[in-house]
């Protein structure tokens, strides 16, 4: 894919972040940092507070203590806006077809990068056949590529994905490597959360009760 | 972005149905429902009607409404509109008009059809359709703040009428005073119009607030 390299260089750091969601306290201090190009996988058991830590990063949920540092971000702008989040869910909504979801999250997400091409985007995923079928009918593996098709296309720097490789056939988790490995090479960030290994160098970062 | 909005909600609606159609059959069964309440003396029921019908309305107009945020929410959408470079506020008032063009314009549109049914004067049938096309989008945006408030239930939809409907008292005053006048402009009508305009001031920033709370 003859995309540009993103630029500036980023580093996206965290102090000292702890969560408490109502009485249970779910990890405290953890520090991580990360330059372009570099990826981050945070494991643990279940339960332990990989979602909420993602949604720490993305600025959804706030920390009970401790923060998140871009240092190209200037003061006062959302951290959100060079992010991109896949949580559980997939993000299409099931009557309309793969297509018409992602020109939605096209422009939802739009930040002024130049945004991919969705054939394309479709192409590299697998996921041509189906994208004039409504979602809905798709099964969970197909819906998930989709839903990876929508960080080709949005072009957010920092991917931060929550169980990205899920209902995918060895095929798909091949495809999606290389898909990470080159958004990499472009000086993109991937932090993800997942039990499998995802086929590229990262660095770990560890949670525990 | 709006535009992208727009086409998806109003695609969504027709793809789901239970939009409009929903709508009508509903503000019709109930219509239809009353006079077997009432009895059918038609002197009775022409005082009633325009209660009646913006009761019907009211009603109608919460029907969808728990849907309202809970879909997009189900499928981890609404993260991303809190992500989006669009102010969350624009893009939930984008909705709020998608669903009152498929719910309340129909509703307000078909009213003098319903009155018929209830004997209501004829005369007072363009304030009818005047008060409804004002009172249907102020019913949707305080019924959003109630979306908002109960997205991140499961079952919100009961709490959602309970939280909400003590809030459109005073567009149902109004609204019903303003068709019962002389004039199809009158004071009454001014004051709907007023709570309209305030509420499409409150109701997006009140909405924002509550689903960005609702993440924590």
């Amino acid at each position: 894919m003859p995309l540009e390299p993103f630029h500036p260089i980023l580093t996206l750091s965290g102090v000292g972040i702890s969560c408490t969601r109502g009485e249970r306290r779910l990890f405290k201090d953890i520090n991580f940092q990360i330059c372009s190009g570099e990826s981050l996988i945070v494991s643990g058991a279940n339960g332990v507070g990989k979602s909420s830590l993602l949604r720490i990063m993305t600025g959804l949920l706030r920390p009970t203590s401790g923060q998140i540092k871009i240092d190209t971000l200037a003061e006062g702008e959302p951290v959100f806006s060079i992010m991109h989040y896949l949580g559980h869910q997939n993000s299409l909504r099931d009557p309309l077809t793969p297509v018409e979801n992602l020109v939605f999250l096209r422009s939802l997400l739009d930040v002024g990068n130049p945004a991919g091409n969705i054939e394309d985007a479709l192409e590299t995923v697998g996921a041509v056949k189906f994208s004039n079928l409504p979602t809905g009918v798709l099964s969970a593996g197909q819906k998930r590529r989709v839903s990876l098709a929508s960080l080709l296309i949005c072009n957010r720097p920092v991917w931060i994905l929550d169980e990205p490789t899920s209902a995918l056939d060895a095929s798909a988790q091949i495809m999606f490597a290389d898909v990470m490995a080159s958004h990499c090479a472009r000086g993109g960030i991937i932090i993800a959360a997942t039990h499998l290994p995802l086929g590229i160098k990262a660095q770990e970062l560890r949670l525990q009760l | 972005m709006i535009r992208a909005l727009l086409t998806r909600e109003l695609k969504l609606a027709a793809r789901i149905g239970g939009g409009a159609e929903l709508g009508l059959m509903f503000f019709l069964i109930l219509v239809a429902v009353i006079p077997f309440a009432i009895g059918p003396e038609s002197r009775i029921l022409a005082k009633l009607a325009p209660a009646i019908l913006w009761i019907a309305a009211l009603l109608a107009t919460l029907l969808g409404l728990d849907r309202f945020f809970q879909a997009d929410e189900d499928d981890g959408i609404l993260d991303l509109f809190l992500m989006s470079n669009t102010p969350l506020e624009l893009l939930i008032l984008v909705k709020a008009f998608a669903h009152w063009l498929v719910t309340g314009l129909p509703l307000a549109l078909a009213a003098p059809l319903f009155g018929l049914m209830l004997s209501l004067e004829p005369a007072l049938m363009p304030s009818l359709v005047l008060t409804l096309l004002i009172g249907t989008p102020t019913l949707t945006l305080i019924g959003m703040i109630g979306a908002a408030l109960t997205v991140t239930l499961r079952k919100g939809g009961m709490l959602l009428s309970v939280l909400i409907l003590p809030f459109t008292i005073p567009a149902l005053i109004f609204g019903v005073a303003a068709v019962n006048s002389d004039a199809v402009f009158n004071v009454p009508l001014l004051f709907l119009a007023a709570i309209a305009l305030t509420m499409l001031v409150i109701a997006p920033v009140a909405s924002a607030a509550a689903l960005r709370l609702g993440r924590e």
